[in-house]
């Protein structure tokens, strides 16, 4: 069974960059997707794990925080490439049973590979990126660069 | 015991979170996805032969503002019916990375036993 994650309405209303990374997301999808003759394509570009993604903003930081329940840190992936950032891994199946005849009764958790893209709204100091994992939630502190932070401009009594 | 305060309660916002259930022959094993809740934050408890499981998040320490926002920030319940066959009071719980992971052993007489021939 797989779940379809629920898309509130008001993701309409996000900034424009948000919308990019949605779509790049989903080119990507299209990408790696293997081509399975009798599958249903569609449903596959729809289903599987999407995990949930939060931005937050700062003076001095780009903060994301990203819904990772029962990783293992070893297993999730983050890149930052040309002011986009992309967090990938794959959840295994962890049931040390299953060898000897255990029987998945019912499962809404989703294994397998997940990816998701966005676009910073600021430059970052790919340098100083700090991520921790902690209670299933992954979060990732991008510093600005020193161009990108709100600065006062003193002005000068002639 | 003010029923009123209970009703209060009852109207909090939850969401019922993703769950699996496996069987063996010792057992079930339950798993529910909570991600954001701590230890301190579960709480788990089996009242008329069902067992609930409510889980509160633990509150963001992300200071700025909030640019995007894709997760949800109601807490988790969920409620299972128990099988008969479950012994009660031998489940075992506990949460890794925001996975709640229940050990729910069978009792005694309904696992499956082999009868020598004598």
């Amino acid at each position: 069974m797989s779940l379809i994650r629920y898309r509130t309405p008001e993701l309409a209303a996000w900034p424009s960059f948000d919308r990019w990374s949605n779509l790049r997301d989903e080119l990507n999808t299209l990408i790696e997707l293997p081509l399975w003759p009798n599958s249903g394509r569609q449903a596959q570009l729809f289903s599987g794990w999407s995990p949930a993604l939060d931005l937050y903003q700062n003076n001095d930081n780009v903060v994301a925080v990203v819904e990772l329940p029962g990783m293992h840190k070893e297993e999730i992936e983050i890149s930052l490439h040309d002011g986009t950032l992309t967090i990938s891994g794959e959840r295994k199946s962890e049931s040390p049973k299953s060898a000897n005849g255990e029987k998945a009764e019912r499962s809404e958790r989703y294994v397998g590979k997940f990816r998701r893209s966005v676009t910073l709204p600021t430059r970052v100091d790919a340098t100083k990126v700090n991520a921790s994992y902690r209670d299933g939630i992954l979060t990732i502190t991008l510093p600005k660069a020193e161009e990108a932070k709100p600065k006062q401009i003193q002005i000068n009594a002639g | 015991m003010n029923t009123t305060v209970r009703e209060d309660r009852e109207t909090q916002q939850f969401r019922a979170p993703a769950a699996s259930v496996t069987e063996d022959g010792e057992g079930y094993v339950l798993q529910v996805e909570m991600p954001g809740v701590s230890k301190d934050g579960l709480e788990i408890s089996i009242e008329n032969n069902e067992l609930t499981i409510t889980g509160r998040r633990s509150p963001s320490e992300v200071e700025g503002t909030l640019v995007h926002r894709e997760s949800r920030r109601e807490n988790y319940r969920r409620t299972f019916e128990l099988d008969p066959s479950i012994a009660a009071g031998k489940i075992g719980a506990k949460i890794d990375q925001g996975v709640v992971t229940l050990i729910l052993p069978k009792a005694e007489e309904v696992k499956p036993r082999k009868i020598e021939v004598s």
